[in-house]
């Protein structure tokens, strides 16, 4: 099939700030005739036509209402990663185009963040790596002290794909695990990995030293942390956020965390991303901010390429879709 | 007064930088009267006869045979920690001296810092960091990856306590699992772990993307990896390191690091602690370094105080020691 047989796939830049890896190209180029937003624009008339697809990758090429009124052939978005609050899914629904996404690809490298973050807070890593090297080290104190993960108790909120990875992970450290979830899993499914569940969110918060947020943001989910989650949370408690940054009340962390209701914090979600330089969660020395690199790893950009166009072909193929997303 | 009655035991002091902490020193008061090496050298002649015990808290006191000669009663040393690289057991056993160390009581939280090492190295964790709060950083760029931790091939260089819980802990993330020990662990104990035995080491460096030394520091393992190891390495690979830093050959290190012959190591352990501060080690981005807090949590610290009383109370009294450390 020559190149221009191909369904078009419309994608914001190859490489750059926020263009697609220049690794998964050719994986692309294998089943689509790729366009990027500036060949797309220099030439609407000629392209507008052929563009079948659009590959969502960080939130871009931005998908509005003028780019779908000038697609008169759009099928499908894919999107690479798992969570789509940054598309309208409604407003693309009226406009009988599909939204796929990547849930799969996605788990095991956000799991491991998770883990990583929940690691680094407790032991203190930044801080002691900052120590080890700094050019006023005389000594290592021996009363510099961070606190365990190994048997402590975990709470997980939102026990989807990911979240159950986490307790995979964290029951191999022996931790006591509790998890929130809108639906009990099986009976086989918690005892697996050794979680309670708890109905109320409030008895998960009063009894977690880790409490780890692993949900979707939804109108339903938006700011669920707020001044009353982290007031039940213990004042020795971590919380860890893999999730959306808009899943907490920033301010009410930020005083949270200044007055040492909980110990700590470690986001790798904030909002908005970058914060502006002058929030104050960048002030607090209780917190460890990772620039949201849930799925940052070669091989996941890898499955997250290969998943979306799994998906994208099944809706241009008229195929069952393995990952289809619909609006409420 | 009632502390005579309580056998008397040699600390350094009390607080301060190097000192037994203050909460633990209340307890500990409840079992021994305390002298500290100021009470001491102010009054060797009557002090000296009265000691029976030593309580080395994080290698302090220092003791040396001078300090044995002094003390024509002490029975034993209680040692933090699991590492006794830094006591001269021979000297000790001639003058008859027993010793315990706190083995088991700091596996756990020696194997989490593995782990916590392992994916901050790999993820890019303090990197990633300092690009989120850095006052320059305008946006977060797409293409900057780390390497998965799930799924990669994790070689154990010593497969003891603190190597066995780090293989348990890193099978829930998939990892392919090798190991390389004097010798090879029982099939029930290597099942449960996925773990393969490697007899050469050679095979564990050639396949692994992360090794971990888990190794005690012994005449036999001192400068176990050199330049000849790290060559075999896949140049894709990540050296840590939570056993003793003389393990690994630091000038063979920075070499390899510095010529890309491995991707990156993550040590909580060097030699000397903390290194000289123009050391090349510090300034390397690939390099991710930790001040020797393998077993620093609360817990586990008062745990070992625990350990290190129980110890000391099976000698004075003839028991068996618990965490004897035999020649």
């Amino acid at each position: 099939m020559s190149e221009h047989e191909l369904p078009g796939l419309l994608i914001l830049d190859i490489g750059g700030t926020y263009g697609v890896q220049e690794n998964i190209v050719p994986l692309l180029k294998k089943h689509f005739c790729l366009i990027t937003m500036k060949e797309f624009l220099e030439n609407k008339k000629e392209m507008s036509k052929k563009i079948q697809s659009v590959f969502v990758s960080e939130c871009r090429p931005t998908v509005d209402q003028e780019l779908l009124e000038s697609l008169p052939n759009l099928k499908v978005i894919g999107n690479s990663g798992v969570g789509v609050d940054h598309l309208n899914l409604k407003m693309i629904s009226n406009y009988g185009v599909k939204v796929t996404n990547t849930p799969h690809a996605v788990a095991d490298s956000t799991a491991d963040i998770g883990m990583a973050l929940m690691l680094a807070s407790a032991r203190r890593l930044v801080e002691g790596s900052q120590i080890a090297i700094s050019p006023h080290t005389k000594y290592f104190a021996v009363d510099w002290l961070g606190v365990e993960v190994s048997r402590a108790t975990l709470g997980i909120i939102g026990m989807g794909r990911i979240g159950y990875k986490v307790a995979q992970r964290a029951r191999a450290f022996d931790m006591k695990i509790l998890y929130h979830n809108r639906k009990q899993r099986r009976k086989e499914e918690e005892q697996a990995v050794g979680a309670h569940y708890c109905e109320k969110m409030e008895d998960l918060l009063q009894q977690s030293d880790f409490v780890m947020l692993v949900v979707n943001l939804t109108p339903e989910t938006h700011k669920m942390i707020g001044k009353k989650e982290l007031g039940l949370m213990k004042p020795t408690a971590t919380l860890i956020n893999i999730g959306r940054g808009a899943l907490i009340d920033q301010e009410a962390l930020v005083e949270a965390l200044q007055n040492n209701v909980i110990r700590a914090a470690a986001l790798d979600v904030t909002y908005p991303e970058p914060l502006p330089r002058d929030h104050p969660l960048l002030k607090l020395n209780n917190i460890i901010i990772t620039p949201h690199i849930g799925t940052a790893t070669v091989q996941a950009v890898q499955m997250m390429a290969e998943e979306a166009i799994a998906n994208m072909l099944a809706v241009l193929n008229g195929q069952p879709i393995p990952s289809e997303v619909f609006p409420k | 007064m009632e502390d005579q009655k309580l056998p008397c035991v040699l600390i350094d002091c009390i607080g301060e930088k190097h000192g037994v902490y203050e909460d633990h020193a209340e307890v500990l008061k409840e079992h021994f009267c305390l002298i500290t090496m100021k009470e001491y050298n102010e009054n060797k002649t009557i002090l000296g006869k009265k000691i029976r015990a030593i309580y080395m808290w994080y290698h302090k006191p220092v003791i040396n045979e001078e300090l044995l000669q002094s003390l024509p009663n002490l029975k034993i040393v209680a040692s933090s920690g699991v590492g006794i690289d830094h006591l001269d057991l021979n000297l000790l056993s001639r003058y008859g001296v027993k010793v315990s160390n706190t083995p088991f009581i700091v596996s756990t939280d020696t194997a989490d810092l593995g782990m916590a090492l392992m994916l901050a190295s790999s993820r890019r964790l303090v990197e990633g960091y300092q690009m989120a709060v850095s006052p320059d950083t305008e946006y977060f760029p797409a293409n900057w990856l780390g390497a998965e931790v799930s799924g990669a091939t994790l070689g154990i260089v010593g497969m003891g306590t603190i190597g066995y819980k780090v293989a348990e802990r890193a099978k829930a993330f998939e990892m392919k699992i090798l190991y390389h020990n004097r010798k090879q662990r029982n099939k029930e104990e290597e099942n449960a772990v996925g773990a393969i035995y490697c007899k050469k080491i050679d095979d564990l460096l050639q396949q692994s993307d992360f090794v971990m030394l888990a190794v005690n520091l012994t005449p036999q393992t001192h400068k176990l990896i050199g330049k000849r190891e790290l060559q075999l390495m896949k140049p894709t690979a990540t050296l840590i390191n939570i056993s003793r830093g003389l393990v690994v050959d630091q000038d063979d290190l920075v070499e390899a690091l510095q010529n890309k012959v491995i991707k990156a190591a993550a040590l909580d352990v060097t030699y000397p602690e903390p290194l000289p501060r123009d050391h090349p080690l510090l300034k390397m981005e690939n390099v991710l370094i930790t001040p020797h807090i393998g077993s620093a949590t609360k817990k586990t610290r008062l745990l070992t105080m625990e350990n290190m009383t129980e110890s000391i109370q099976a000698a004075l009294t003839n028991r068996p020691i618990p965490y004897e450390v035999l020649l």
